[in-house]
């Protein structure tokens, strides 16, 4: 199944570390709108560590609103901009960042993914390898904590394996809601995000959070990991 | 329930030189004592109270395996955590709400605060709903409320436009606002509790996924909607506005804890 992802620059940058994006589609008033981007998998691919139901409904139904409300805010948002109405820009923020940041997450979850036919589970090789040794000591501590990061977040949020591109060090964060990791610190790259809304779980594991998160690991897709690592670091 | 007969009234404030009783929770510290209590090696506990309807009763707005799930898992595992932090903590001799108040400490919230405040939250929700619940309130709710949001209607609208605004998981609120002595809307994320503003809960919905879904995957709406129509216990609404109403006018009665 070919990507066809309409998305923004900005966007599609951050998911391919740089590289030339794609022509953007673009509206009657040049507002550049995202496209909700499909899966390189089917919805069942992932069992028995992520259902079907819960992928199909995460895909279709959460990413696809935050891709649809994200682009009724850059409509509104253009429009305010345009009027010069300083207020409305501001207000808009609040539904931009929740929106936009629930798309750029989920664009990278998708893709953080893989079945494990394809490789998924396998741990990291290489230089990512080596690096999550020497900043966490072995790769089941980089597991151990950030599950025990993941289970321990109130609320929604994500967990991550960040990578801080000028201090060349690997960490885990977690941010609440869909705030991207960006907010945490301005050179701090993903290189893996573990959703831990309630959906994304929920239907399989209930409220045993825990459970998911031994299993996530399943499929998990280290080798995209490790490109996006040798990209930021190249 | 004499619910038509109910008149509430929220006087107006009072004038000035005449102070209210006022609770002051910081005078209690003194009194715990940090050596005397290890000494005793007595802590605080708070129990699991149970919805006052079966499982099932809730349904089909409701389903039985979400109330047991939500009430017998997610409830449960607050208040044994809650139970856990204070074998250890210094908190000690609270109400559940003075606890929530303290742990809140003004927006910098001690470990206790999240447990402290969902147990009370999830007590206080099962309590808000009841089978065949929803439809209109009666008497001095149902005017309060015309006289605070316009009509019945704009409260309702007012309440699932708010539930829809949450980001994330929180809670939506109805509640009473102290020192304005009027009803307002609200919602709060995570476990933020109105408790902690001072204002006094009437209503509380969880919008946190867990509650909802089971039943309604994502489709937050209908959850509220459903909620609003036929869930809400408007005889405990009314039972709280009593309390509520004499709480504003003469102020909150300051009850020694053991």
């Amino acid at each position: 199944m070919a990507l066809r992802t309409l998305a923004s620059k900005k966007t599609l940058s951050l998911a391919l570390g740089g590289a030339r994006p794609l022509a953007a589609a673009a509206s009657a008033r040049g507002v550049t709108t995202v496209a909700l981007p499909d899966l390189s998998y089917d919805f069942g691919a992932l069992e028995p560590a992520i259902s079907g139901e819960i992928m199909r409904l995460h895909h279709q139904k959460h990413h696809a609103t935050y891709v649809a409300n994200y682009n009724k805010a850059l409509e509104q948002l253009d429009a305010a901009v345009a009027k010069g109405d300083a207020s409305a820009v501001v207000q808009l923020q609040g539904a931009i960042k929740f929106n936009g940041g629930g798309h750029v997450n989920h664009s990278i979850f998708w893709k953080n993914l893989k079945p494990i036919s394809e490789g998924g589970g396998e741990p990291p090789h290489g230089k990512l390898g080596w690096a999550i040794d020497e900043d966490f000591g072995s790769f089941e501590a980089l597991v151990k904590k950030m599950n025990a990061e993941g289970a321990a977040l109130q609320g929604s949020g994500w967990v991550w394996l960040a990578l801080d591109k000028e201090a060349k060090k690997l960490s885990v964060e977690t941010t609440a809601n869909q705030d991207p990791l960006v907010t945490k610190g301005a050179s701090l790259v993903p290189l893996l995000g573990i959703d831990v809304w309630e959906h994304a779980y929920y239907l399989q594991y209930k409220n045993v959070r825990p459970d998911y998160l031994n299993n996530v690991w399943k499929v998990m897709n280290w080798k995209y990991a490790g490109e996006v690592y040798d990209n930021a670091l190249a | 329930m004499a619910a038509s007969a109910l008149h509430l009234r929220l006087l107006p404030s009072p004038p000035a030189g005449l102070k209210l009783q006022q609770r002051r929770l910081g005078s209690r510290l003194p009194r715990q004592g940090g050596l005397s209590r290890r000494l005793s090696k007595v802590v605080s506990y708070y129990g699991l109270t149970t919805p006052p309807y079966k499982l099932d009763a809730l349904e089909p707005y409701m389903s039985r395996r979400t109330v047991e799930l939500h009430w017998g898992k997610h409830h449960q595992d607050y208040v044994d955590g809650l139970n856990k932090q204070l074998a250890t903590s210094p908190l000690y001799g609270y109400t559940l709400e003075e606890l929530i108040k303290e742990a809140y400490n003004n927006g910098n919230p001690l470990p206790e605060y999240n447990n402290a405040a969902q147990v009370w939250n999830h007590h206080f929700f099962w309590e808000s709903m009841q089978p065949e619940g929803g439809g209109l309130p009666e008497g001095g709710v149902l005017q309060q409320i015309e006289k605070d949001f316009g009509s019945f209607t704009n409260f309702r609208e007012e309440f699932i436009r708010s539930a829809l605004q949450l980001l994330g998981s929180g809670w939506a609120w109805l509640v009473l606002k102290r020192n304005e002595r009027k009803l307002s809307v609200a919602h709060t994320r995570n476990a933020i509790s109105p408790l902690a503003f001072g204002d006094i809960p009437i209503i509380s919905l969880d919008l946190w996924e867990h509650a909802y879904y089971l039943d309604y995957k994502d489709d937050r709406l209908t959850y509220v909607t459903n909620f609003m129509d036929h869930l809400i216990s408007w005889d405990t609404v009314t039972l709280r506005m009593m309390r509520a109403e004499s709480f504003v006018n003469l102020g909150e009665p300051n009850i020694p804890v053991a």
